[in-house]
C-alpha cells in the first residue's frame, strides 16, 4: 500500500503511524552483513600468517576483532542517528577497510626479518597506523552523522565549503616544494614528520559546492541552448564555470604534477551538470575538453618541457612501460609483472611478493592484493566498489531534493571515477597517476576523506529511505538559502 | 602447515569472497522488492480513458468512480501522488503550490484543480506556456476525467481513482 500524503492542512497521525511501521529500516541485515565481512577479514588475516609463519599465531584475530569492534560501534550510531540509512554501504566499505589493513600488516610481515616475523607487535608498522587511522576516521564519520542531520543543512555552507575547497587544492601548489613534495608530486602540506594530503578533503567540499551551484543554475545551463546535430548545445556564456573548473583541474595537472586530480575534479564537475542538466552535451564537451587539454599537455611537455615534462613522462611511460623497465617503467612494469603472476586465483594470502613492488602499500596496493587473491578475488573487490557506487546513486535517485540528489550522485561517481584511475593506471589502461585506492591505500587522509563521503551518503540515503511523515516531513530551517533547497511544502510520497 | 589446509585457505577466503559479494547483492535486491510492493503505480492501468475518440468523450465524467489521487506520470517528479481531500491542488514552481514542479516550462503559479460536486476541474490560471488536457488547451475550468493526462511542460498528471 502506499502511504497517504495529506494536504499540509490535515491531520498527520495516520500517515506516519503507517509509514513508520512500514517502512524497514534493515539495521539487522546491515548488523550481519558486517559480521560476515570481519569474519572474512579474519580469515584474510589467519591465511597470511598461515602461508608467511607457517603457522597460526593466537593473536592473528586481533586487528579484525579490534576493527570489528570500531565498525559495530559505527552500526550502533547509524541505527541511533540514520536508522533508515542504507544497510549495504557500511558492511561494503568494512570490507574494503579490513582488506587494506589485513595486507599492510602482510606487507609489515614480509618487510620484517623472517626471525623476528612471528612476534611483530599486532599494532605496529603500517598495518597499526592504518588500524589507528581507521578508528579515525570512523569517529570523523560518526561524528559528520551527528552533526549533519539533515544533507540540506550542508547547503547553507556551500560557497564556504567551494571557497575552502579552492583553497586546499591550492595550498600545495603555492607552498615550496620542500613542504609539498613527496615523490614528485606536489599534492601535500608537510608539517614536521605529518603530511596531510588536502586534494582529498578538497573533492568533497567542491562537490558540496557544485551540487548547491548547479540546483541553482540548472534551468539556464539546460534551457537556453542551441541544437547542433541532434544534441542541444549550451550557450556559450552559461559554458563559464565549467571553463573555470577546467582551467583549475588543468593548473593541478601542471603545477602539482598530478593528472588524476585533476581528472577527478574536472570529472566531478562535469558528471553532476550532466546529472543537473540531462544534458548528453556536457558529457561530450567534457570529454573534448579533457582529453583537448591532456594532448595539449602532452605536445607542450614533449616541446617545451617545463612543468608539462612530468605528464609527457607519464604518458610515454604509459604509451611504452616495456622501454625503459629498470628505470622510469620500473613500478609499472613491476606492477603488470605482480598482477599477472597473481593469475586466475593468485598465490593465496600471504603467498605472493609484495616487497618487489614499490609504493605497493599506496598506489600499487591493488596490484600487490591481486598477485595474492588473483583475478578472481579482485574482481570480488572491484564488485564491491561497484556496490558501494551503485548503492550511491540509488539514494541520488530516490532522495527527494535536487541538492541531495547531486550530492550523493557526484560522491558515488567519484569514488568510483577514483578506483577507475587508479586500477586503470596501474593495469595501463590510462596513464599512470599516483591516486590512493579507496579504504584499502595506506594513508590518513585518504581513509578520511573517503570514510567523511561513506557519512554523506549515509545520510543522503537515510534521508531518502525515511517514511515521509504527514505534517512536513523535516523542520525546515530558518534564515537559510531559497526555500526550494529545504524541502518542498507538499508531502509526496514515493513507491 | 601442511600445504592442503593452505590451499584450503586460500580457496576458501575467495569462495568466502563472493559469497560476501552475492550476500550483499541479496539484501539490495530484497530492498528492491521491498520497493515494489508498494509501488502500486507500476501496475498502473494504462490508457484509461485513453485520448483517440472525439474531443467530447475524454470530458464525460465516468459516474461511481470518483478520483482520489493525482498521480504525476511524466516529468522530474514522476511517481509523486497526492491524495486528494476537500482542498483545491494548486500546482507551480511557487513554493507555496501544493504540488511544487521544477518543470523547465512550468509557471510559478501554473495550474489548480479545484473539486466541485465530486468532480475535479483544471483551470490555467494564465501560465505562459499553458495547460493541456490530454492535447487540447485549458482555456476555462475543464472536467478532469481519470486517467486523462494534464499536461504542464514536460510534466505529465493524472487523476487515479
Amino acid at each position: 500500500m502506499t502511504v497517504a500524503a495529506v494536504p499540509a492542512a490535515s491531520p498527520a497521525s495516520t500517515g506516519e503511524q503507517s509509514g513508520v511501521r512500514l517502512a524497514r529500516s534493515r539495521r539487522n541485515a546491515e548488523l550481519s552483513l558486517l559480521l560476515l565481512a570481519i569474519v572474512l577479514v579474519a580469515a584474510y588475516s589467519a591465511t597470511v600468517e598461515a602461508n608467511v609463519l607457517d603457522t597460526v599465531t593466537s593473536d592473528f584475530w586481533i586487528p579484525a576483532a579490534t576493527l570489528g569492534l570500531v565498525f559495530v560501534g559505527l552500526h550502533l550510531v547509524i541505527r541511533w542517528l540514520a536508522p533508515f540509512a542504507d544497510p549495504a554501504l557500511l558492511p561494503a566499505v568494512a570490507l574494503l577497510n579490513g582488506i587494506g589493513v589485513g595486507f599492510l600488516r602482510r606487507y609489515d610481515l614480509a618487510q620484517a626479518a623472517p626471525e623476528e616475523r612471528e612476534h611483530l607487535a599486532v599494532f605496529a608498522g603500517t598495518g597499526g597506523r592504518q588500524l589507528a587511522w581507521t578508528l579515525g576516521a570512523v569517529v570523523l564519520a560518526a561524528g559528520l552523522l551527528a552533526i549533519m542531520r539533515d544533507h540540506r543543512s550542508l547547503s547553507r555552507y556551500a560557497y564556504t565549503l567551494g571557497l575552502a575547497g579552492i583553497v586546499l587544492v591550492m595550498i600545495p601548489a603555492v607552498l615550496p616544494a620542500r613542504f609539498s613534495e613527496i615523490n614528485n608530486a606536489k599534492l601535500w602540506i608537510r608539517i614536521g614528520g605529518f603530511s596531510i594530503q588536502p586534494g582529498e578533503f578538497a573533492k568533497l567540499a567542491l562537490l558540496a559546492f557544485f551540487a548547491y551551484y548547479l540546483v541553482r543554475k540548472r534551468e539556464v545551463l539546460s534551457l537556453a541552448s542551441r541544437r547542433l546535430l541532434g544534441i542541444d548545445f549550451p550557450r556559450g556564456r552559461d559554458l563559464g564555470p565549467v571553463l573555470v573548473v577546467w582551467l583549475i583541474s588543468l593548473l593541478v595537472l601542471v603545477f602539482e604534477k598530478d593528472l588524476g586530480t585533476s581528472l577527478l575534479y574536472f570529472g566531478m564537475f562535469v558528471v553532476t551538470l550532466y546529472i543537473a542538466t540531462e544534458r548528453v552535451s556536457w558529457l561530450l564537451i567534457g570529454l573534448i575538453l579533457f582529453f583537448g587539454g591532456a594532448y595539449l599537455a602532452y605536445l607542450l611537455g614533449s616541446t617545451v618541457g617545463g612543468p608539462f615534462a612530468n605528464f609527457y613522462l607519464r604518458a610515454e611511460i604509459w604509451l611504452d612501460p616495456f622501454g625503459d623497465p629498470y628505470n622510469k617503467g620500473y613500478q609499472l612494469v613491476q606492477g603488470l609483472l605482480t598482477l599477472g603472476s597473481g593469475g586466475l586465483f593468485g598465490a593465496g594470502p600471504g603467498g605472493g611478493q609484495p616487497t618487489l613492488l614499490p609504493e605497493v602499500q599506496t598506489d600499487f596496493i591493488f596490484a600487490g592484493i591481486g598477485e595474492e587473491i588473483g583475478l578472481f578475488g579482485l574482481s570480488a573487490l572491484l564488485v564491491v566498489y561497484l556496490l558501494i557506487v551503485e548503492r550511491g546513486l540509488r539514494a541520488a535517485l530516490a532522495v527527494r531534493d535536487s541538492f541531495g540528489k547531486l550530492l550523493a550522485g557526484g560522491l558515488a561517481f567519484t569514488l568510483g571515477l577514483q578506483v577507475f584511475v587508479i586500477v586503470g593506471g596501474i593495469s595501463k589502461l590510462i596513464p599512470l597517476t599516483g591516486q590512493t585506492t579507496p579504504f584499502l591505500s595506506a594513508g590518513g587522509s585518504s581513509l578520511m576523506a573517503n570514510w567523511l563521503l561513506i557519512g554523506v551518503l549515509l545520510r543522503v540515503s537515510d534521508g531518502a529511505r525515511r517514511p515521509v511523515t504527514g505534517g512536513g516531513p523535516v523542520p525546515r530551517p530558518s534564515g537559510g538559502p531559497p526555500e526550494q533547497l529545504h524541502g518542498a511544502p507538499t508531502e509526496v510520497i514515493r513507491p | 602447515m601442511p600445504e592442503l589446509v593452505i590451499t584450503v585457505a586460500r580457496f576458501g577466503f575467495l569462495i568466502l569472497l563472493w559469497i560476501f559479494v552475492f550476500t550483499v547483492v541479496g539484501v539490495i535486491r530484497r530492498d528492491l522488492f521491498a520497493g515494489a510492493r508498494s509501488g502500486r503505480l507500476v501496475a498502473a492501468p494504462r490508457g484509461v480513458g485513453a485520448p483517440a475518440g472525439p474531443p467530447a468523450k475524454p470530458a464525460k465524467v465516468k459516474r461511481g468512480r470518483a478520483a482520489h489521487q493525482l498521480v504525476v506520470t511524466a516529468g522530474q517528479l514522476a511517481g509523486t501522488r497526492i491524495t486528494l481531500g476537500e482542498a483545491q491542488i494548486t500546482i507551480g514552481r511557487a513554493e507555496d503550490s501544493t504540488l511544487v514542479i521544477t518543470d523547465d516550462y512550468a509557471s510559478a503559479r501554473h495550474a489548480r484543480l479545484v473539486p466541485r460536486d465530486g468532480q475535479w476541474y483544471v483551470e490555467d490560471l494564465g501560465s505562459t506556456n499553458g495547460t493541456y488536457l490530454d492535447r487540447a488547451k485549458v482555456t476555462g475550468p475543464t472536467p478532469v476525467p481519470l486517467g486523462v493526462p494534464i499536461r504542464i511542460g514536460r510534466t505529465s498528471l493524472e487523476l487515479r481513482p
